[in-house]
């Protein structure tokens, strides 16, 4: 199945990006996760029907995508591919908001299209925020950060698991996927089948389990991961996370974009 | 379904982040005192299973269409509640920031609509009570089925009301509650079916991992409170089915519609012309910094010809101003970033 392939490569390359070595992927974890909340927070805090005053925030994640390296292409796309539910829900505002808010020349803007586009936006930042952050920061690293700002370690040390077995497990569904598939003539996946097949793929999950657990233990696993810690919080991530924060929490206050605008149109009038 | 960032408020976003932190805590230390470590490893890696069950699809019988496997009440039979919540809350965490699924503000909705119910709810007074001690592979697919309905349904219910709570949206309470609620009642269906495939042929092969759990079942040795959440169970799957025919029925919605519009027709002219203004000036006063906010009471005040001419003009111009602004700040971020990867290339 090309989706699977496809999906999984796509995961991948994410994950690579990570290993890129700018002065963004050198900062300590936990500057970066948290400047990314006070980022989102702030984005999700304005009114219903905010639309130019989140323009200016656009500058973070491009910023970060400059700054830690990142294919434009590559983050646009993974961007356009949003979050279908919000879209969805979203596109019921102009139906049910049809209040004219905005009136440009003889075109009314009502509430619906404008709280619509502005749900688009959130979503854009949103989502391009949390892509860019695992894009300078990588997975391990943002569960490092978590951890360290007090995440229960049992929960760590299974999102790590985790992790590291995407790849393993992913690519074995995807192999019985295939052969399921070149066998069947075409025909689709019927629950039965998939019941089996999947069935099947837990059962060596299961056994997979029992011997890496046992690996683990006659390695003298006691239930936690013991990674290098080469970063520390010093100044860098001080100024960073304070910068930023001050930066999103200015423009939570003021509208750069009408401010820009009435200086544009105040030169040309 | 996964709830996003974009529709949510800071403060119902927040207060979900709490709780399935909480409920995280509280799991993870459960784990830790109860559970023997081999556990530890062995959600790791069925989380990474879960992920790979979802991207092999299966075509929906005399639909036409394609599922895939969600995974919370399978998690929940084969690890016991807390060991199954830790690992869907891990899938999610996955998911909100490699697949963009929802977001990272809306994780704390995500892992309590799809974690919690599944498996502090629908498994253990759901397909517990139903299943038996004796299991058979009948009795399998029906408590799963009701049990996927179960934990579904009340998922549904939850992003209506988190999606509603926040604001953003104008969709009204009942008409996304209509359309929510039987679309999640066929999604329960077939993650019921698939879920029960799944769980007896893993009952056939090695039916010492399909066990019971010793925390279910002291849930579940009461009996009245067994009675109690069994008649839930049925009162939310009846919901869910009259629900599902009420939108069958084209009238049901139209019905719906009409009424919420119908209602806000009505309300403009029966409180005057006064009313409608104040309503409009109550709207436009959520964008403080714009001069039509000013507009609104000058037609609110006097509604002098020439005052209201003055208005439209400045409102015009501040509106093109937003949007010029806007425009410029938008280029002006991204000729920053033009320059900073210039000037990294450079170097």
């Amino acid at each position: 199945m090309a989706s699977i392939d496809g999906a999984l490569l796509d995961f991948k390359r994410l994950d690579r990006l990570a290993n890129g070595d700018t002065a963004i992927h050198r900062l300590d974890p936990r500057a970066k996760v948290l400047a990314t909340l006070v980022f989102i927070v702030t984005v999700v805090s304005f009114g219903k029907y905010e639309v130019t005053a989140l323009v200016p925030f656009f500058l973070f994640p491009v910023v970060m995508i400059a700054l830690g390296n990142l294919p434009v292409p590559y983050i646009l796309k993974k961007i356009a591919l949003l979050c279908p539910f919000a879209l969805v829900v979203g596109m019921f505002n102009p139906i049910f908001d049809r209040e004219v808010l905005v009136q440009v020349g003889s075109l009314g803007i009502t509430g619906g299209w404008l709280s619509f586009v502005s749900i688009v936006m959130r979503s854009i930042l949103t989502v391009g925020a949390a892509i860019v952050l695992v894009g300078v920061t990588g997975f391990p690293g943002v569960c490092l950060a978590l951890e360290r700002v007090g995440m229960p370690r049992v929960f760590a040390v299974q999102l790590l698991f985790l992790y590291r077995y995407i790849f393993v497990l992913t690519d074995e569904g995807s192999r019985m996927e295939r052969a399921r598939k070149l066998r069947a003539f075409g025909r689709k996946m019927q629950p039965g089948i998939f019941g089996s097949l999947v069935g099947h793929l837990l059962l060596r999950t299961w056994q997979r389990a029992e011997r890496i657990h046992m690996a683990m233990l006659a390695r003298g696993f006691t239930g936690e991961f013991h990674t290098r810690t080469d970063t520390r919080f010093g100044g860098r991530e001080l100024l960073f996370l304070s910068s930023w924060s001050t930066f999103f929490i200015i423009l939570r206050f003021l509208n750069l974009s009408q401010v820009m605008g009435s200086l544009v149109t105040g030169i040309f009038s | 379904m996964h709830m996003a960032d974009a529709l949510l408020s800071p403060a119902v976003g927040g207060a979900m982040w709490a709780a399935s932190a909480g409920t995280i805590a509280y799991c993870a230390k459960k784990v830790r005192t109860e559970l023997d470590d081999s556990r530890v490893p062995l959600m790791g890696v069925l989380g990474a299973f879960i992920f790979a069950a979802q991207m092999i699809n299966f075509s929906i019988p005399a639909t036409g269409s394609s599922g895939h496997l969600g995974g919370g009440l399978l998690l929940a039979i084969l690890l016991g509640p807390y060991a199954a919540f830790l690992t869907i809350a891990s899938v999610l965490v996955i998911q909100a920031l490699f697949f963009a699924d929802g977001g990272l503000l809306a994780l704390g909705c995500n892992i309590f609509n799809l974690g919690f119910f599944p498996a502090f709810i629908a498994y253990p007074f759901v397909y517990r009570q139903l299943v038996g001690a004796q299991p058979t592979r009948p009795r399998m697919t029906m408590a799963a089925i009701v049990a996927a309905v179960t934990g579904l349904q009340l998922g549904a219910f939850g992003v209506v009301l988190e999606t509603v709570t926040s604001g953003q949206t104008s969709l009204p309470f009942s008409t996304f509650v209509v359309m929510m609620q039987p679309i999640h009642l066929a999604i329960g269906i077939v993650e019921g079916f698939v879920t029960a495939a799944v769980v007896s042929f893993v009952y056939k092969a090695r039916p010492e991992l399909i066990q019971f759990s010793p925390e279910a079942k002291s849930a579940g040795s009461h009996p009245v409170r067994g009675v109690l959440l069994a008649f839930l169970a049925v009162a939310v799957l009846t919901g869910g089915i009259v629900s599902w025919f009420a939108s069958k029925d084209p009238d049901g919605l139209e019905w719906a519609i009409s009424k919420v519009t119908g209602k806000e027709e009505l309300a403009g002219p029966a409180q005057g012309l006064h009313g409608t203004l104040a309503e409009v000036q109550k709207k436009t006063a959520l964008l403080p910094d714009y001069s039509f906010r000013t507009s609104g009471e000058t037609v609110k005040g006097e509604s002098q010809h020439a005052g209201r001419k003055n208005a439209e003009g400045s409102r015009l111009g501040t509106s093109v101003s937003g949007v010029i602004g806007a425009l410029v700040s938008l280029a002006f971020a991204l000729l920053i970033g033009f320059l900073l990867r210039k000037r990294h290339q450079s170097a």
